[in-house]
């Protein structure tokens, strides 16, 4: 009885806090929510930590770019702070290139040039890699110092779930011949996770939007791509060209080879688009959320006050579901993935 | 919309963090794990294959001693049987033998009186006809002389006597 009534009260106090802290944090003008949530989805050239007291902290990011003119140039974020020019170099505040770096040309046009910078994802991408290396040869090595034994502990969870994917899902889905693809799949499985999981964390290492981002996305459904039909049998071709249907969708005009050839494409292009869409969507409705209590501050302390408990309730319960969602995500990405190259793999 | 078209920077930095991702898990990481938890998997399914194996013997020899024994069991009543017969078989012969022996002993030993009883008959009587002889030898001298035809007489109703008596 007591645990409850203290839990009630420091409830109390921490809605309170949140009641006095948020009116003083946005009475500065009015949220645009649209640009709050794209510039948290989206990838940037410095890593926004907070603000405090208008002040933003941030950590400015290397920018290397390869100009068609000029060639290589290399410096930090911070010249490009707030609309400066550093070496005629600067980002685009509108237009078909907004948000990115662009430079003036000789012909005073604007260009974008080859762009490599180590942005927020980037780095972040860096830092989950390392991550996943350090785990996963941590528990490699373990296993080598220790022959025959079982692990305990975090080993033991990536043990068990090594071999959840090892033997539920590649086994499964690939048959016999699935030892060439295990390590790939499994590797696509702790990337995917291990970005996921580090994406929702909303605090500095963590937060970036990885693989709620295409190109990452775009990257691990190629990599499927080339490992269903890289390895593909000859029965699969023949499916693909010359599948078992009538006749007359075959013949004159090859319907059902094109249907089948059009797959090919569009399996991968699923993959890419769902890890992609459901992580995206997963960080707006969360940013969505939050934004809710600053924009209810015009409206006076009471409406605020009842948003601001929403809000934060339906933030804990969307977090929750994202946590889900992230282990999800990676777990469909590895089944599908499986599951085409056990298709790409038939006998007859 | 921005959101929809790959950066061409995070797309390389991508290729190339995910590359040397794949490449050093696929040759350091995973294969190493897969194949310990493989060994080991195998290292317990023996290890249980053994312990089954060694069960099984144990429960062998256990009904194998058993069986030892039982046949022991059997081998030392079917001993005690004969050694039980044999017995009763020796005491029955002894005492056939000491019955027959005792039989002939008593068989010898009515012959011998028989013969013994003969002899003294005889020797009686040769004696009692020596003594009548002498008796009557003396009667005739005094009366009669001595002849054959008195001495068959006198044969005859010994004999007689002889026979009345035995």
């Amino acid at each position: 009885m007591r645990t409850i009534k203290s839990n009630k009260y420091i409830w109390i106090a921490f809605w309170m806090w949140l009641y006095f802290l948020t009116p003083a944090k946005a009475a500065s003008g009015e949220v645009d929510v649209q640009d709050i949530v794209f510039s948290h989805i989206q990838d940037a050239y410095t890593w926004h930590i907070t603000e405090w007291n208008g002040q933003e902290i941030a950590i400015p990011l290397p920018i290397l770019v390869k100009s068609e003119e000029r060639g290589w140039d290399l410096f930090l974020s911070s010249h490009l702070h707030q609309g400066r020019t550093h070496h005629n170099y600067y980002i685009a505040e509108d237009g078909e290139h907004a948000g990115k770096v662009v430079e003036k040309n000789s012909a005073g046009e604007e260009v974008r040039p080859m762009d490599f910078s180590l942005t927020k994802n980037v780095c972040g991408l860096f830092l989950n890699c390392s991550i996943l290396l350090f785990i996963v040869l941590r528990a490699a090595r373990w296993y080598k110092k220790h022959p025959n034994e079982a692990p305990g502990g975090f080993i033991g969870l990536m043990e068990m779930v090594i071999s959840y994917i090892q033997d539920g899902v590649i086994k499964e889905a690939i048959g016999k011949e699935y030892r060439p693809f295990s390590s790939y799949l499994l590797t696509v499985f702790f990337f995917i996770l291990i970005n996921n999981l580090i994406g929702i964390i909303p605090i500095f290492p963590g937060g970036a939007n990885i693989t709620g981002n295409i190109a990452v996305t775009g990257v691990l459904a190629l990599c499927t791509f080339i490992a269903v039909n890289l390895f593909a049998t000859k029965e699969y071709w023949k499916d693909i060209f010359w599948p078992k249907a009538p006749i007359y969708l075959k013949l004159p005009l090859p319907i059902m080879p094109f249907v089948e050839f059009f797959g090919v494409f569009t399996k991968p292009f699923a993959l890419m688009i769902r890890l992609f869409a459901n992580i995206m969507a997963g960080h707006t409705i969360i940013l969505a959320l939050t934004c809710l209590i600053f924009i209810t501050v015009t409206m006076g302390a009471a409406v605020n006050f009842g948003m601001t408990i929403v809000s934060v309730l339906f933030c804990a319960f969307m977090n929750c579901l994202e946590l889900l969602v992230a282990c999800l995500q990676a777990y469909i990405f590895t089944l599908l993935s499986a599951n085409y190259i056990g298709l790409a793999k038939v006998r007859e | 919309m921005s959101l929809l078209t790959p950066d061409s920077g995070l797309l390389f930095w991508m290729i190339i963090s995910f590359g040397i991702v794949f490449v050093i898990l696929s040759k350091y990481g995973f294969p190493v794990i897969v194949k310990a938890i493989e060994q080991r998997k195998a290292f317990i399914d023996n290890s249980l294959e053994t312990a089954r194996q060694a069960n099984e013997q144990l429960a062998n020899i256990q009904a194998e001693g058993e069986k030892i024994l039982a046949e022991a069991k059997e081998k030392q009543n079917m001993i005690m049987k004969e050694a039980f017969a044999e017995k009763e078989r020796i005491i029955e012969e002894a005492r056939q033998k000491a019955t027959s022996e005792a039989h002939l002993q008593i068989e010898e030993a009515t012959r011998r009186i028989r013969e013994e009883k003969e002899k003294a008959i005889r020797e009686v009587r040769s004696e009692i006809a020596d003594l009548s002889i002498a008796i009557a030898e003396k009667v005739m001298k005094e009366k009669i002389g001595r002849d054959n035809g008195q001495q068959q007489i006198i044969d005859r109703l010994l004999d007689e006597v002889s026979f009345s008596k035995s």
